[in-house]
């Protein structure tokens, strides 16, 4: 018997509305197969498992918004009886089954903050199971609401572990000044959203989920920025080329040699691809791009690519056109939330010249690129005219020195002059 | 929309095709509001990818195939309605 | 003046029957016996067979009977022994008393009041020892009472009285022997208001007749644990007065009803669920109860007590609202 519990979908959630169940006790789930559709105040995301079972409880129900960590199902294992794993619950103290169970949360990398269940269960109370949400007394919860104060994290002392008025009272006096007049702004805008359709609703709560990241970011994380104009004469060419004789259907667009020029860059400079979790930097074992995707309603969201580094230009196409499409539509898959171990924005689009990021926790870096302008271009000792793009890098002090950051770029450069390399997979 | 502008390819029903295809990428964009003879991507937020899927519906919905070297001959409305109508009378 | 519940309730009966020539009393026992409980002692003497009534044991014909005497213009107070014995009564006083002035359109009241008592805790046994309440105060056209204090004991019989239309007054078999101050608010008793007993402001312990008495034990263990208990003693159970137990749950944002009826479609449920209609933002722990078990009340004595409410169990439900269980 194992939990499958709300996974988060990314820095800035800290809860979720679960919409739809895709499976139903019985079933049997493999890894990666989409087994719930939940609402994040970003988009409408496919929750997928990573880890094999059958499925033997749905433990809650559609509808409910609730806690990242909060148990939404329960599994067999393989070969593992009904009769077992209700043994099983039935043996484990109260409160102890989500302790105890491994519980199968897709890999997030996030700090552990965020991910853990939100109230520990107070030891011995009750011979209730173990609380599915974090329990909050409807008397806190009003107060809270009043505060702005967000209850992750309190702690419970009333009854089975419930966030009581007294706690919420005692969190907020323990609030820091500005965090307090920062909440309580907050709690003053919310009237109008109440009342604003869904649409705005939604708007509101993705801006208010990039200001919890973008600020967490900026606070955490010790940026350094660095930035080179890198000369396209040879990819441009090589790009038009490319694409002249092809239909509509079977283009490339600029971004995607750039995306996978910087996964292949990242090959030899791991400190910039990963997480920092607790106090330390976890290496990623893949190179997941995140690509920075402005929504038409407003608002950003930062869905990754899949092992950019492996995957033929065409393929990466593909990947691009259909994640901007999904993007676009709000239909994500989990892992695609949560997977990005580097993100990379494109801000030449709107025409700029200059992108300095803000590292999207708890990744590391963030690689920008500008506009493709025609330049002056000196080589050899001519002058002459040619695209160039500036190329930028927001990265995380802790995890690596601008040193490295600086031959990181010089990688990418080099990189992008051979584009014929790039779509070999290997440099 | 476009009364009092006259060009050589005016032609409404193909006008009104262009438009339809461009909001399906651009749905806040308000077709009386689109000027003819300014460039349409300073008018209308697209990206790359933007323009990408609109020469796709272009092309699903009027059959004209758009190569990438001709992409800078279309900069505005009405560069397009000329482009579009040329290649189909082509 | 310190007095017994007994003797206040004796001399509340005194006083109506002394002042009121349409007065009588009517039930088992209560004229040569004296009453089961001893409040009528002496009235056959003083105030003659035709006021001081025993009757055969049938319910149903002498609760009519009172009916009929109420309709007729009389002031009748009907003495069951207990409410369990007043289930044989039931049609008379859910289909008869309580429909009158609804059906005939105000034209008749039925100024009638039906004494009986109620509770467990004596060893009488399953068939004595019931609390049901509840089953009147469920029903529009009665109004429902519950003395447990000796004010209410002295004070409520004659706002019953007063009351033109039907009035239950429930006396619990226990409070009897119970002794207390008689103040001077017993003559401004009415039929309308529950009363905050004890203030306090952590939990509101929501009581009625036998119960107040072992919430107000409870508040006292509680208080010697740093746990300030409020006391409100509901007095009538039908209409009930939300306001009181409202307001008093709003400020210590916790709960406890304590009801010796079976828990299952119980009194204390209504209470709770008013609770939860009306205050539910203002509650900072789920709303509790201590009810009996749901048994036949045992008769050995060991399992009776396990069987009933007591204070230890109201302290235990506290402790848990408060997160110290």
């Amino acid at each position: 018997m194992f939990e499958f519990r709300l996974p988060s979908l990314g820095a800035e959630m800290d809860e979720g509305t679960l919409l739809e169940w895709k499976v139903k006790p019985g079933d049997v789930v493999h890894k990666g197969d989409v087994v719930a559709v939940v609402d994040t105040s970003k988009s409408a995301i496919d929750v997928e498992i990573w880890t094999e079972g059958t499925i033997h409880e749905l433990v809650l129900e559609p509808n409910r918004k609730v806690p990242v960590g909060t148990v939404m199902a329960r599994l067999l294992e393989p070969g593992e009886s009904v009769e077992h794993a209700e043994a099983e619950m039935r043996a484990l103290p109260a409160g102890a089954v989500s302790a105890g169970a491994h519980a199968a949360v897709a890999s997030v990398g996030d700090a552990p903050a965020a991910a853990a269940p939100a109230a520990a269960p107070r030891a011995g109370t009750a011979a209730a199971a173990a609380p599915s949400r974090q329990r909050v007394s409807p008397a806190a919860r009003l107060r809270a609401q009043a505060l702005g104060l967000e209850l992750t994290g309190v702690t419970g002392t009333g009854p089975e572990g419930a966030v009581t008025l007294d706690d919420v009272e005692k969190a907020a006096a323990a609030m820091r000044p500005a965090d307090r007049a920062a909440a309580a702004a907050a709690v003053a805008t919310t009237p109008a959203a109440a009342v604003a359709p869904a649409v705005a609703g939604r708007a509101l709560a993705m801006r208010s989920a990039i200001a919890a990241a973008m600020a967490r970011s900026k606070r955490d994380i010790p940026h350094y920025y660095l930035a080179a104009d890198i000369p396209l004469v040879h990819l441009q060419r090589w790009l038009a080329a490319r694409n002249a004789d092809r239909p509509l259907t079977g283009r490339v667009l600029m971004a995607v040699p750039l995306l996978k020029a910087v996964a292949l860059a990242l090959r030899r400079f791991p400190e910039l691809n990963g997480h920092h979790v607790g106090d330390a930097f976890v290496p990623a074992e893949s190179i997941h791009v995140g690509v920075a995707i402005s929504l038409r309603q407003g608002g950003l969201i930062a869905p990754a690519i899949h092992d950019v580094d492996a995957l033929p230009i065409d393929e990466l196409m593909r990947r691009l056109a259909d994640l901007v499409a999904r993007a676009r539509a709000l239909t994500l898959r989990s892992s695609e939330m949560t997977d990005a171990t580097i993100t990379v924005t494109n801000l030449g689009e709107q025409g700029v010249e200059l992108v300095q990021g803000i590292i999207y926790p708890p990744q590391v870096a963030l690689v920008g690129f500008g506009r493709v302008t025609e330049r002056p271009w000196i080589e050899d000792g001519k002058v002459s005219v040619a695209p160039v793009v500036t190329a930028s890098l927001a990265a995380d002090h802790r995890a690596s020195d601008g040193h490295r950051g600086a031959l990181f770029l010089n990688e990418l450069a080099r990189l992008l002059q051979q584009p014929g390399q790039l779509d070999a997979g290997a440099t | 929309m476009t009364m009092g502008t006259t060009t050589e390819a005016d032609d409404p029903t193909l006008r009104q095709a262009i438009l339809e295809t461009l909001q399906r990428i651009a749905p806040e964009v308000s077709p009386r509001e689109i000027s003819p003879s300014r460039p349409l991507r300073d008018q209308v937020d697209l990206d790359s990818m933007d323009w990408l899927n609109f020469l796709l519906g272009l092309h699903a919905r009027l059959g004209v195939d758009i190569p990438e070297s001709d992409y800078r001959k279309l900069v505005t409305l009405d560069d397009l309605l000329r482009y579009v109508s040329a290649k189909r009378r082509g | 003046m310190r007095i017994s519940y007994r003797e206040a309730m004796r001399t509340a009966l005194h006083d109506a029957l002394a002042s009121d020539p349409r007065v009588f009393l009517m039930g088992e026992d209560v004229g040569k016996y004296g009453g089961s409980y001893a409040v009528s002692k002496g009235f056959l003497a003083e105030f003659g067979p035709e006021r001081i009534r025993d009757t055969p044991l049938s319910e149903l014909a002498f609760v009519g009977a009172g009916v009929g005497a109420a309709l007729g213009g009389l002031r009748p107070i009907v003495e069951v022994m207990t409410v369990n014995f007043s289930l044989l009564a039931l049609d008379q006083i859910v289909n008869a008393a309580a429909l009158y002035r609804h059906m005939s359109a105000g034209q008749f009241h039925v100024p009638l009041v039906i004494r009986m008592a109620t509770g467990a805790g004596r060893q009488l046994a399953a068939q004595h020892s019931h609390s049901l309440e509840n089953w009147y105060a469920h029903v529009p056209g009665l109004t429902v009472v519950a003395p447990a204090t000796i004010d209410d004991a002295r004070g409520m019989l004659a706002a019953a009285l007063a009351d033109p239309d039907p009035v239950i007054v429930f006396e619990h078999a226990l409070l009897y022997n119970s002794e207390g101050e008689l103040s001077d608010a017993w003559r401004a008793c009415d039929l309308t208001s529950a009363q905050i007993l004890r203030q306090g402001r952590d939990v509101t312990l929501i009581a009625w007749g036998g119960t107040v008495a072992k919430s107000l034990e409870a508040a006292a263990a509680l208080a010697a644990e740093g746990i300030d208990a409020e006391v409100v003693d509901l007095r009538v159970l039908r209409p009930l007065d939300d306001a009181t137990y409202i307001a008093s749950v709003r400020r210590t944002r916790r709960a406890v009803v304590v009801d010796e009826g079976w828990r299952s479609g119980s009194l204390a449920a209504e209470v709770m669920a008013r609770i939860m209609e009306q205050a539910l933002y203002d509650l900072d722990a789920p709303v509790a109860r201590v009810c009996s078990e749901e048994v036949p009340i045992p008769y050995a004595k060991h399992l009776e007590d396990a069987a009933l409410p007591q204070p230890a169990k109201v302290v235990a439900a506290v402790r848990r609202l408060l997160g110290k269980g």
